[in-house]
């Protein structure tokens, strides 16, 4: 799914280069799970950036489906984005004037979906988590957990090659963050996604397949047995 | 999706939305109010013009007078013995204060190449005079007979009103063309030499005058055949007869005082303009646009207001609306800058967010230009209802208005020049009620304006929105 070679990001602050990712190299199979931990600062976030084709490395390639990111156009990213990633966020970015249904049925619209098979389909996603009875409420109308779930059918709901979440429950209560976490498995188990987490938690990094540990801009992955990581 | 995300939107940011279309409102409104006065101020000058020469006159010919020229008969008392206790009685048309020219010049000026009509006319005052000679009064000039009383001496009585010569085939042209006859006909060209007359409805008014009745013109008895109400508080002369009897009743055969011309077109007056001035050196050639020139009072300092400040501070305000709708819009978006984030993460091109806000902006423009026409309609009702009369006066002397003092040449009404002068102005003036028509360009323009505006503040915020990106946009803290 993904070969990342020697891949740097650097950004200006001032005067000064922040060096955020120093030549990582990455290789992800379709149908892996991988959490990345390490502290914050590190590089965490913008390892899932490039993955995520939210923003393009410094140097160094990354291959996603046998295309170079790197190399696409702008237009071509967003269609990338639009048909094989979803995304799940820490804060879970939902648009608060759209009800949970419009929010889910927002990732299919630059797929060219005609609105009732849109809406058809994003019932679909919201059952699948379990928030049928909630299509019609607003994000401020729903609880932390219910909303991280809105963001996953969000994510889903256009059957993504890969799902790449920040952070998901960072925001979420330990019980919650539990319920989210077995839903991600689950889904993880059924729909053969590649999932890749960012966290700083143990708990939630020690359900994945492997654990990357991110340090100063540097990579190491860990492959862990599931028995092991549990 | 689309109508969705964009009323939910604008609904979440209601007063701002508000604020916002109050504002192109009121941009709006002073641009359709600031035109519809302008529309009034410039219809009232036409129809100043238009009270002066008439409908259709772009030019005007006259001639400054000469010694000896427009004099009108002289007028005696009587004959050579002048008794004292003689009672006298005169009924007499007089020439204006203008000179005269030949009749044969608006034949001349006819066959001009840019001219496309001509008509001339003779404005005059017809003075009374009745009284009776006093012994020992002032002598006139250099004339047999006794002299008259000076006037306002108590023996002598006077009246006078103005009289217009026109002739019945120009009527297209010349002072009566602004008119309305609200009685009666115009004078037809069968009676071009006849005893008839035009009157104007106040003068019919005072003089108890109606289609049928007769009156004296220079002790002449005249059938009155149409009654006529000016334009706009306009002044018509107060008696309208064939140029003429008016010529024979005067003693100035084929002379007229004053020539209307018509250009061909309105980019001819200037040629026309010159043209004539060539074929008559010596008259004096007057424009519609010279005659604006010199219209003074209220009117014109309206006008300059409307068309300087006015419009300045329709500007003015309009650009503030514009300036604020922009800020505004882009403070919205800066605010959701996070909320793009994700959309693009989700798959959706620049395009379709930037089509969004300007969705959001447009909404509000057209919100903001439909109120913004009722402001104006209201600001304009204000303004016609509120504005007081305008003044409008011109140096130039007009056909009804003119009259000279009369000529003292043997044995004239000495001392008594006065009574004719008082018949004479020298100034024209016109009381004039400002309208505000609001006319559906204006309408179009100022909705444009307001729809413009509100796409200049949703390109704004639509570049503001898409110029970070994805990553960056989602780091951002709300």
């Amino acid at each position: 799914m993904y070969k990342l070679v020697e891949v740097t990001k650097d950004y200006r602050k001032g005067r000064s280069t922040v060096h955020a990712l120093r030549g990582v190299d990455l290789v992800i199979s379709g149908g892996d799970w991988l959490a990345i931990q390490g502290p914050t600062g590190h590089g965490k976030s913008t390892l899932l950036q490039i993955l995520g084709a939210l923003d393009r490395p410094t140097s160094g390639t990354v291959e996603f489906r046998g295309q170079d990111l790197a190399s696409l156009r702008e237009s071509q990213l967003t269609r990338v984005r639009a048909v094989s990633i979803g995304f799940i966020f820490q804060t879970f970015n939902l648009i608060p004037t759209l009800s949970a249904q419009e929010n889910v049925e927002a990732a299919l619209v630059p797929l060219g979906v005609p609105t009732a098979e849109r809406s058809e389909r994003a019932a679909r996603a919201l059952a699948e988590v379990s928030l049928a009875d909630r299509a019609r409420h607003l994000p401020s109308e729903l609880s932390g957990g219910q909303q991280q779930r809105v963001a996953i059918a969000r994510a889903l709901v256009k059957k993504p090659a890969v799902l790449l979440a920040d952070e998901p429950t960072g925001n979420l209560d330990e019980g919650t963050r539990d319920e989210i976490m077995t839903l991600l498995e689950r889904l993880w188990q059924e729909l053969g996604l590649t999932l890749i987490i960012v966290t700083h938690d143990s708990s939630v990094a020690r359900r994945a397949q492997q654990i990357g540990v991110m340090k100063e801009g540097k990579l190491a992955v860990e492959l862990k047995a599931r028995s092991a990581v549990t | 999706m689309f109508l969705t995300y964009l009323l939910r939107e604008l609904r979440r940011r209601m007063r701002q939305a508000i604020f916002v279309g109050a504002g192109l409102a009121l941009g709006v409104g002073l641009v359709i109010t600031v035109i519809a006065a302008s529309t009034g101020v410039s219809d009232s000058q036409g129809a100043v013009l238009h009270s002066l020469y008439g409908v259709g006159t772009d030019v005007s010919v006259t001639q400054a007078p000469t010694s000896g020229s427009g004099r009108p008969s002289n007028f005696r008392v009587g004959g050579t013995q002048g008794k004292a206790g003689t009672t006298f009685s005169r009924d007499i048309l007089l020439g204006g204060g203008l000179g005269t020219l030949k009749s044969s010049a608006v034949s001349t000026i006819s066959g001009l190449k840019d001219v496309s009509a001509s008509s001339g006319a003779l404005s005059l005052t017809d003075l009374s005079l009745s009284g009776t000679v006093q012994a020992g009064s002032q002598q006139g000039g250099g004339g047999s007979g006794g002299g008259v009383a000076a006037a306002g001496s108590g023996s002598v009585s006077s009246s006078s009103f103005t009289v217009t010569g026109i002739n019945p085939a120009g009527d297209a042209l010349g002072p009566l063309s602004s008119a309305t006859l609200t009685s009666g006909h115009g004078i037809t060209t069968a009676e071009a030499n006849s005893d008839v007359a035009v009157v104007d409805s106040n003068y019919a008014t005072a003089q108890n005058l109606k289609v049928g009745s007769t009156f004296k013109v220079a002790g002449k008895t005249f059938t009155v055949v149409g009654i006529a109400q000016a334009a706009q508080s306009a002044t018509l002369s107060d008696v309208y007869i064939p140029l003429a009897r008016a010529q024979t009743l005067a003693g100035l055969p084929n002379e007229v005082n004053t020539i209307y011309v018509s250009a061909a077109s309105s980019a001819d007056i200037s040629t026309v303009s010159k043209e004539i001035s060539a074929a008559l050196p010596t008259a004096t050639v007057t424009t519609s646009s010279d005659l604006a020139s010199e219209v003074t009072g209220s009117l014109s300092s309206a006008s300059s207001l409307a068309n300087s400040l006015g419009k300045w501070l329709a500007v003015a305000v309009l650009a503030a609306a514009f300036g604020i709708a922009s800020i505004l819009t882009i403070s919205a978006v800066s605010r959701r800058v996070r909320e793009f984030g994700t959309l693009k993460a989700m798959g959706w091109r620049s395009r379709r967010i930037i089509r969004q806000i300007m969705g959001e902006a447009l909404v509000i423009g057209v919100a903001g230009g439909i109120a913004g026409v009722a402001l104006g309609y209201g600001g304009a009702a204000l303004v016609q209802s509120l504005a007081p009369p305008l003044t409008a006066s011109t140096a130039a002397a007009a056909p009804g208005g003119a009259a000279g003092a009369p000529g003292a040449a043997g044995g004239g009404f000495g001392g008594g020049g006065g009574l004719a002068r008082a018949a004479s102005t020298a100034s024209h003036s016109v009381s004039i009620h400002l309208s505000a028509p609001v006319t559906i360009g204006a309408v179009g323009l100022a909705v444009a304006l307001a729809i413009f505006g509100g796409l200049i503040a949703g390109s704004l915020g639509g570049w503001r929105a898409v110029r970070l990106r994805p990553a960056a946009a989602l780091a951002r803290v709300e």
